[in-house]
């Protein structure tokens, strides 16, 4: 164990203990250049590890055992074992990697390079790129259709929702969104895909199968700017009842009833909320706080902020290992 | 002179699948740009020299952007590029109007903007990406103008704010003798009045063509500047106002009372600045520099920005046509992002594109205003500048 120069002895012991990976929270920060860990059942930070330069878009394999960091600044993604924090390996991913989405068979991984106009294909057994896609300026978005024939890409400058067919690598379909789209998410039944607008303030509700925009959801909260609503990070329970929606710096996550896209509540969490993520069971959520340095925790049955946990320095991404 | 073509449909040509675009020429949409070169002398810091794309470097990835974008629209941008001096910038015009450019952005002082705007007539739809003046938003408003500079007042009023919220009313105002210098002073008084800052003195620091940038300059200037700033009311800040660079990059440590600086030097107010990062602008930054391989400077932000909003335009409207473009620009429903945190609009009275102001320094974006203490029942951002009820302009 002696490459983990920044565990700490707790760490040390808990992962001597046993695997216990289930639940643990995996939390990027842009500014550190690190990852913290958290314990999702104490809600106590485990450790925090080196991540690179500018780590941002995270995610983990459905089996648990990859967890892949988007290194900005650095050009590639770096890919750790969950439970060492150990680095594996590296793999392409064009330049400026900002997000990325896996396919939900675990391989290839689909990354979007902001500073380049594409999205990279990149195959993360053979470590091998096998597509470039053009899309819009500063591509960021991407969300993946459940059955993974579909990619989503948003570009921010472009304001388009571009759909990739997985078996071509070739846009299918462009759909013209609110200014600053930052984030897609698809339902897990298909029937629906959501993208946040930054810039322009609105959730667009898309029917997938024809592409065309169904409803716009907005955003008002008693005491904040207009301004200041600008929705980043969404996620949508699996169930498809309910979908939150991180607001930035109006400091707010969004409920929102996903059957009528209807707004039910907004959450006070810390300050510019940028991305979210459930745990396996979804009774939890968690949301990444980029300007006070903390990841708020909710009660997804309640809608109750929990509590909030220090991190490392502008926390961006986040993503829960699986059970 | 014609300076080049960018943007051409190469790009385009390459793309896998321009979707809306499949099978049909691409709809072609020009501007230019008309950049008037005033012969003064050089800037007081060699690091203020300008580039001589100035500007230019701006628009290029603004059509960059555009024609990005424009693949998937089936759209096509270009600009030409036009360097004049006073004396030709006429004669230049004419050119273009000649040519049928329907969009031009101008990069010129107060008075030569307002000559070719007034040149332009109907003809065109002008982009004002450098002059500031309040009177060519004001009285001398035209119609066919957009301002996408800020105005003097905007970025008096951005500074102001901040002042105010630092609990610094006490201003001491030293302004240069240009016209441009006493018309920034008029804005610095005018943001005082508004924001309820008291300036306590106010003195002029007259351009006798002195010797600058000769090689014992430091030594005189610091024999100067303390004798110069000496004995003031008591004040929390020096604000300078000196467009013409002549003075105020010479008061920052060297002022009689040890006091910050502002203005035209220290803690200075701008469209845009090369450090700034928040909303996305570190892409917008890194976008230019592998462009341009310098810093962005605010002249190229505002070029950039203008050429954005008519890039934007195109693709809401979905259309190529000018007089559909010019309706939507000015329209409710336009807004366009320029990683400034928030959507930027065009005021319907005297067509200046509402904006956050950067408050910077050498190295930074120290704050941008609006400061959220300053509320407005429309827009936060028309607490910079002059808003609807003060309005001298009349279409």
């Amino acid at each position: 164990m002696k490459h983990l120069l920044s565990a700490t002895t707790g760490l040390a012991l808990l992962m001597a203990a046993g695997p216990a990976m289930a639940n643990r929270v995996f939390v990027s920060n842009e500014r550190s250049n690190d990852i913290t860990v958290l314990d999702g059942e104490t809600m106590e930070v485990i450790g925090t590890y080196p991540a690179g330069n500018r780590p941002r878009g995270i995610t983990i394999s459905p089996d648990g055992t990859e967890l892949y960091v988007c290194a900005s600044d650095d050009n590639l993604v770096r890919v750790f074992d969950p439970e060492t924090m150990e680095e594996l390996h590296t793999l392409p991913s064009g330049p400026d990697p900002e997000l990325f989405v896996l396919h939900p068979s675990g391989n290839p991984l689909f990354i979007a390079n902001e500073d380049d106009n594409i999205v990279t294909v990149v195959d993360v057994e053979t470590r091998e790129v096998l597509a470039e896609v053009p899309v819009g300026v500063e591509p960021e978005g991407m969300g993946v259709s459940p059955d993974g024939s579909v990619v989503i890409n948003t570009s921010e400058t472009t304001n388009m929702a571009h759909f990739i067919d997985t078996e071509t690598y070739e846009i299918t379909s462009n759909v013209l969104v609110d200014s600053r789209p930052r984030f897609a998410q698809f339902t897990a039944d298909g029937s629906k895909l959501y993208v946040t607008s930054e810039i322009g303030g609105t959730v667009s509700v898309i029917d997938p199968a024809t592409q065309e925009i169904t409803k716009k959801i907005s955003f008002e909260i008693p005491g904040v700017l207009p301004e200041a609503i600008q929705p980043v990070g969404a996620r949508v329970t699996s169930d498809g009842k309910k979908l939150y929606v991180a607001l930035g710096p109006a400091n707010r996550v969004a409920v929102v009833d996903a059957e009528t896209d209807e707004v039910l509540d907004y959450l006070l969490v810390g300050q510019r909320v940028w991305q979210l993520a459930f745990n396996p069971d979804e009774t939890r959520l968690y949301t990444t706080n980029g300007n006070s340095n903390d990841v708020s925790i909710i009660d997804v049955e309640t809608d109750e902020v929990l509590r909030s946990v220090q991190v490392g320095q502008q926390p961006w991404g986040v993503v829960v290992a699986p059970n | 002179m014609l300076k080049g073509i960018v943007g051409l449909l190469a790009g385009a040509a390459a793309l896998a699948q321009p979707a809306a675009a499949q099978g049909t020429d691409p709809v072609l949409i020009r501007a230019a740009v008309l950049r008037v070169d005033d012969p003064g002398l050089p800037p007081i810091s060699r690091l203020d020299l300008p580039p001589e794309d100035l500007g230019f470097a701006g628009a290029r990835l603004a059509i960059e952007d555009n024609d990005t974008t424009g693949q998937f629209m089936g759209q096509d941008f270009e600009a030409v590029e036009v360097t004049a001096s006073p004396d030709t910038a006429e004669a230049e015009m004419a050119r273009l109007l000649d040519e049928g450019f329907e969009f031009i952005v101008v990069m010129a002082d107060d008075a030569i903007t307002l000559a070719l705007a007034d040149q332009v007539g109907d003809q065109a739809m002008v982009f004002n990406a450098l002059a500031r003046g309040d009177n060519l938003r004001g009285a001398d408003c035209r119609f066919n103008t957009i301002h996408v500079a800020p105005s003097r007042a905007m970025l008096a009023d951005g500074l102001a704010q901040f002042l105010m919220w630092k609990n610094w009313p006490d201003w001491f105002l030293i302004h240069g003798s240009h016209p441009q210098d006493q018309a920034m002073a008029e804005a610095y008084r005018t943001a005082a009045a508004k924001f309820g800052a008291r300036i306590v003195e106010e003195r002029l620091y007259e351009d006798t063509g002195g010797a600058r940038r000769t090689d014992s300059g430091h030594v005189q200037v610091q024999a100067q500047i303390p004798v110069f700033t000496q004995r003031a009311e008591d004040h929390d800040i020096v604000i300078t106002a000196d467009e013409a660079d002549v003075f105020a990059a010479y008061l920052p440590y060297l002022t009689w009372d040890a006091r910050p600086v502002a203005g035209s030097a220290g803690l200075v107010p701008r469209s845009w600045h090369p450090a700034m990062e928040a909303w996305g602008g570190t892409q917008f930054q890194s976008r230019f520099e592998r462009l341009a391989e310098r810093p962005v400077r605010e002249e190229d932000y505002q070029a950039w920005l203008s050429l954005r909003i008519l890039g934007e335009a195109a693709t809401r409207a979905q259309s190529g046509d000018p007089e559909v473009l010019k309706e939507f620009i000015l329209g409710d429903d336009f807004d366009v992002a320029g990683f400034k945190g928030q959507a930027l609009t065009v005021r319907d009275w005297d067509h200046q594109v509402r904006q956050p102001i950067l408050l910077t320094t050498g190295v930074l974006t120290t704050s941008v205003s609006p400061q959220e203490q300053y509320l407005h029942q429309t827009s936060q951002l028309d607490t910079l500048g002059v808003d609807r009820p003060e309005t001298q302009c009349q279409f």
